[in-house]
């Protein structure tokens, strides 16, 4: 039994005892001490936690959890207890959080074994990765690129067959926009759906907790271990939670009567001819498996990009004044006042990225300009909700390429900001509209470079986003496909 | 709008955010931020009038619950996350505030 076998074999096998929990536990660190040195998708490992969790499971023979002996990676912005958790800033460089977030807690009882915490962009603000204070991680189908952000750590760990699963947050396809980049599995739910205790906070309106793997029913199974209500998170929903992994396990694998609808306006300029190519390709896989595919105006999500770079950047600003060097995390040395200590620790503390968006955010919020940007952000955010709102009228399903490129090279994009924001083009609206969303392989680009198909479900509607993306992944093998499990030194 | 963001506008951003920008800093987001914003100025040619805000998610606003204390963190396990602090006597310490 090999640690990159799928979550559900690997949970299948320990119930069988055809294997233990620490032996899948050991090849999983065997595996990440061979591959990952070149990739940097960890940032911390907690092998004594993991074995003794292992060990621990195996002792009790705790046959019917769902994710009995299952590893999994966890992005290094959810709070895991005494486990170093730094979002990837230098400002929570050595904190080490005194309680575990709602979804650790949740894994564990269902029988994960957490590995490690993954490399990501600073407190989730980056679209590839390299705004990591620790340095970036690769994409482990071409070393020279991006593997997409900002949890590029999560994928890449699942891409390279480290782990069958891992956690990430996506607040404008911090999920989806990466997992498509490395060819995986990544599923943003509906908002409210997963608690966000013990998530460290970037845009509260908009951040979700959501799995990544390498097939569509194994995100489902993650689904049913991590989502519900939690009074502690108090935006997550009371709503029934339906079972995820039986919803995917009894479908027939077809989209008989599913209607899909496709805003091809959106795609007229900006979209790589080849992700186009393996878009359109995935729709006639969808059509003969029955799904009825038709045109549906999103109008207003043209205006998407500049709606959520105002909202997420205006609620960052807040989030983060909390990093003052008083209660926990970096403080500057050789500060002569209160006032002084504030400044200096932030300005050392915080990458530039983060600063920029601290700005903007700050800016737009302030005296004389809040009805000009945030309040008009938030009106077109409305509207934007109502294209959904109008095309889910017609159709079940909505389906866009998940990244308009395939992965660029390492530091194409960190001199322009504004290049970069626009690779969030297509998974930004359904953060701003709280759907579930989810992307699955569907093909490659020149180069070996994965293309992902997104699929955009009605609000709550989690189960059969998940049923669609498993049937069109069962009817292709793209999530089959994996990097050579070997990779080679970058070139640069 | 037409104003451009400006290097003032930038500093006194700055200083609500209790940033301490350096020269490089406030060079390089002087310009990036103007850019930004220019992008996001497309935003102003949609017809907006009459229509509501969203400030949450939908579905997600709203929620209530009673008023009452539960428990939370002891302050001997947070107390320690804190880059100087008086575990013993409960308490965070922080440079001089007033002269």
């Amino acid at each position: 039994m090999a640690a990159f076998d799928s979550a559900l074999d690997i949970r299948d096998a320990v119930r069988s005892g055809r294997a233990s929990a620490v032996e899948i536990c050991t090849a999983a660190l065997d595996r990440i001490a061979a591959a990952d040195g070149p990739i940097n998708a960890f940032r911390a490992l907690a092998p004594e936690r993991a074995l003794a969790r292992a060990a621990a499971l195996d002792e009790r023979r705790s046959g019917d959890l769902p994710l009995l002996g299952v590893p999994v990676a966890v992005k290094d912005n959810i709070c895991t207890r005494g486990i170093a958790t730094t979002a990837g800033s230098r400002m929570l460089d050595g904190y080490l959080p005194p309680y575990d977030a709602a979804v650790i807690e949740r894994l564990e009882a269902a029988g994960a074994v957490i590995v490690g915490k993954t490399n990501c962009d600073e407190f989730a603000m980056g679209s590839s990765t390299e705004n990591s204070a620790y340095g970036p991680t690769r994409n482990p189908w071409n070393l020279d690129r991006i593997p997409g952000g900002s949890s590029g750590g999560s994928a890449a760990a699942v891409a390279a067959r480290m782990v069958p699963l891992s956690l990430g947050s996506d607040t404008g396809g911090s999920i989806r926009q990466p997992a498509a980049l490395c060819g995986v599995v990544g599923f943003k739910p509906s908002y409210g759906r997963v608690s966000r205790y013990g998530l460290i906070a970037f845009a509260s309106s908009l951040d979700q907790i959501g799995p990544f793997a390498t097939t569509v029913a194994d995100a489902a199974l993650a689904m049913d271990a991590i989502a519900g209500h939690d009074p502690r998170d108090s935006t997550s929903s009371p709503a029934e939670v339906p079972a995820f992994g039986r919803a995917v396990a009894d479908s027939d694998g077809r989209l008989t009567g599913v209607r899909i609808g496709v805003p091809r306006q959106l795609f007229a300029e900006g979209v790589d001819p080849e992700v186009l190519a393996a878009f359109d390709a995935a729709l006639e896989v969808a059509r003969r498996l029955g799904a009825q595919i038709v045109d549906v105006p999103l109008p207003y999500n043209a205006q998407a990009i500049p709606v959520y770079y105002i909202v997420a950047t205006a609620e960052a600003s807040s989030n983060l004044a909390r990093y003052d060097g008083v209660r926990y995390g970096f403080r500057a040395g050789g500060a002569r006042s209160l006032g002084e200590m504030y400044e200096q620790t932030r300005e050392q503390g915080f990458g530039r990225e983060v600063k920029r968006r601290i700005i903007l955010g700050t800016y737009v919020l302030s005296a004389g300009y809040y009805d000009a940007y945030y309040l008009k952000a938030q009106q077109v955010r409305t509207l934007i909700r109502r294209d959904y709102d109008q095309a889910f009228a017609a159709v079940d399903l909505i389906a866009m390429p998940t990244s308009p490129t395939p992965a660029f090279p390492i530091g194409e994009r960190t001199g322009d900001p504004v290049q970069m924001y626009l690779a969030d083009v297509f998974t930004v609206s359904a953060n701003l509209a709280g759907l579930p969303a989810v992307t699955v392989p569907c093909g490659f680009a020149s180069g070996r470079l994965p293309v992902g198909l997104q699929l955009t479900g009605r609000p709550m509607d989690d189960a059969q986003v998940l049923r669609a993306a498993d049937a069109y992944g069962r009817a292709t093998s793209w999530s089959s496909e994996c990097p050579a499990p070997t990779p080679a030194s970058p070139s640069r | 709008m037409s104003h451009r963001f400006t290097r003032e506008d930038l500093e006194r951003v700055a200083r609500l955010a209790r940033l301490e920008l350096d020269a490089s800093e406030l060079e390089l987001f002087s310009h990036q931020v103007a850019g930004i914003l220019a992008y996001a100025e497309q935003m102003q040619g949609v017809d907006t009038t009459g229509i509501e805000p969203t400030a949450h998610a939908p579905g997600s606003a709203g929620a209530m619950r009673d008023d009452r204390v539960l428990p939370s963190l002891p302050r001997e396990a947070s107390l320690p996350a804190a880059a100087d602090a008086d575990v013993a006597a409960g308490l965070f310490k922080v440079p001089r505030v007033l002269g």
